[in-house]
């Protein structure tokens, strides 16, 4: 299915118009939610790091530098992913699934269009700007650690020096290796479910609940050997 | 004008299309006519080259599919229109961008062209004053008259139609299949109408091909079809208690 979406291209205007939408779609659409939910999240992470490193014994510091480890290493890039297979990937299969059903599919073909090319291969290359919402994941997570810690009243000075404490940009690198790679499975596994379904509406449902399925599956199992490889 | 010379489609073990002759002329319009399951979808899929035939050839216009590279057979592709049985309108597009859509795709034609050629065909359909709303917003009817625009749009040589007056009036239906006759007519299409709707048959049938069970039984006009002498042909012609008694 990828090799046919990068083959027998569309016209590049056409190609370039839905790229763009598929952007503001999958892309622009999701900032709301994943801002909310790694604000929140990572005010909970921070809230449950305080209660876990009550030791006088133990430097404040810490609830920063754990805060910043947990939504860097795990929270934005694996667990938004997840919570994406739910959003866009079910966006995806049914949108396809939908043209599946209504033989949308088989009026781009019948005209000689690569209908993979026109529907997947602008998804696929949107996605792309995926790590930009995990960015902001990050960021947001952190502060939204900061503002739980202020409200706790942890001092802000100690959260601010945790998060910069033994600091090494490798995570990062590996943070966003796993946001690439979950972002091609992201794009690809539900666009698979959407546009080689069978059957009717209630089929468009089925599949959309596969997709996530297999998606979220995926996404775990693709976490494990990325991290095995790149920080065992 | 397409020639079918002995085609045959299996699916795994069973046989769907059985050894198929027929042709179909170019300028009328050509229906496949039969029962539920005889296998018309299947042909008329072969016929567009979405299923590929297990045996036989088809021959469009002295041209053999079966002597025809991938090129080629792309080409075929963009010459063929299709009025699908649910109308396959694109649903974020309005009915403007839907017919201009094969343009916008497989054209270079500049921007005022491709406008002017498409709202030329809403017109033929009568839909000027529906150009803006989205399928969603249009009638059954209007929706087909959409598919027909955009399925000649790019002046294909062929024209197949699943079963384009399903689920509709009967006086819209006389409307649709009328309107496919006159474009027939009018740009010398070989259309190619897949039906099992009596009225189609008598109203437009210059050429009918009777299928069941996946085997051709009869090939005639509208005008021979009501005395056939083919009993499968009368059982399916004279189904209807009505018809029977008006004969």
């Amino acid at each position: 299915m990828v090799k046919i979406s990068f083959s027998k291209s569309c016209k590049k205007s056409i190609l370039y118009k839905q790229i763009f939408k598929e952007i503001n779609d999958l892309v622009l659409d999701s900032i709301p939610i994943v801002s909310i939910l790694s604000f929140f999240i990572g005010g909970v992470v921070a809230i449950q790091m305080a209660l876990n490193l009550e030791s006088p014994l133990l430097s404040k510091t810490l609830i920063g530098f754990a805060t910043r480890q947990s939504v860097i290493l795990e929270f934005s890039p694996t667990f938004i992913s997840i919570i994406m297979a739910g959003k866009v990937g079910s966006y995806i299969t049914s949108s396809i699934g939908t043209m599946r059903v209504t033989e949308q599919i088989d009026a781009l073909e019948v005209m000689g269009i690569n209908s993979l090319n026109y529907l997947v291969f602008p998804k696929i290359i949107a996605m792309l700007l995926y790590p930009f919402i995990i960015t902001i994941s990050m960021f947001l997570g952190i502060i939204g650690g900061l503002l739980a810690m202020a409200l706790t009243g942890v001092p802000s000075e100690a959260y601010i020096e945790g998060i910069q404490t033994d600091f090494d940009g490798y995570h990062v690198t590996y943070s966003y290796v796993k946001t690439l790679v979950f972002s091609f499975v992201l794009a690809t596994v539900p666009a698979f479910h959407g546009y080689y379904m069978k059957g009717g509406a209630l089929d468009v449902g089925k599949a959309s609940t596969q997709s996530f399925y297999w998606t979220s599956i995926i996404i775990i199992i693709l976490n494990y050997i990325i991290t095995q490889l790149l920080l065992a | 004008m397409i020639e079918v010379k002995s085609i045959s489609k299996r699916f795994e073990e069973s046989e769907v299309l059985t050894e198929i002759n027929a042709h179909f002329q170019k300028g009328k319009t050509n229906l496949i006519i039969g029962q539920s399951g005889s296998g018309k979808t299947v042909f008329l899929k072969c016929l567009l080259g979405l299923h590929i035939i297990n045996k036989g050839e088809i021959i469009y216009d002295g041209k053999s599919s079966n002597e025809m590279s991938d090129f080629d057979k792309l080409n075929l592709r963009r010459e063929m229109g299709m009025v699908f049985q649910g109308s396959a309108l694109f649903d974020s597009m309005s009915v403007l961008e839907n017919v201009r859509f094969p343009l916008d795709m497989l054209t270079s034609l500049a921007k005022d062209e491709k406008e002017e050629r498409a709202l030329k065909f809403i017109k033929r359909v009568n839909l000027q004053d529906a150009i803006n709303k989205l399928p969603a917003e249009l009638s059954g009817g209007m929706q087909k008259r959409v598919a027909i625009a955009r399925a000649v749009v790019m002046n294909p040589k062929y024209l197949f139609c699943d079963e384009p007056n399903s689920g509709l009036d009967p006086k819209t239906a006389i409307i649709i299949d009328k309107l496919i006759q006159e474009i027939t007519n009018e740009f010398q299409i070989t259309t190619v109408i897949n039906s099992h709707d009596m009225n189609s048959v008598i109203e437009i049938g210059e050429n009918i091909v009777f299928l069941k069970d996946g085997l051709k039984i009869w090939q005639g006009t509208n005008k021979e079809i009501l005395n056939s002498g083919n009993e499968q042909v009368n059982d399916f012609v004279y189904s209807s208690e009505l018809v029977k008694k008006l004969k």
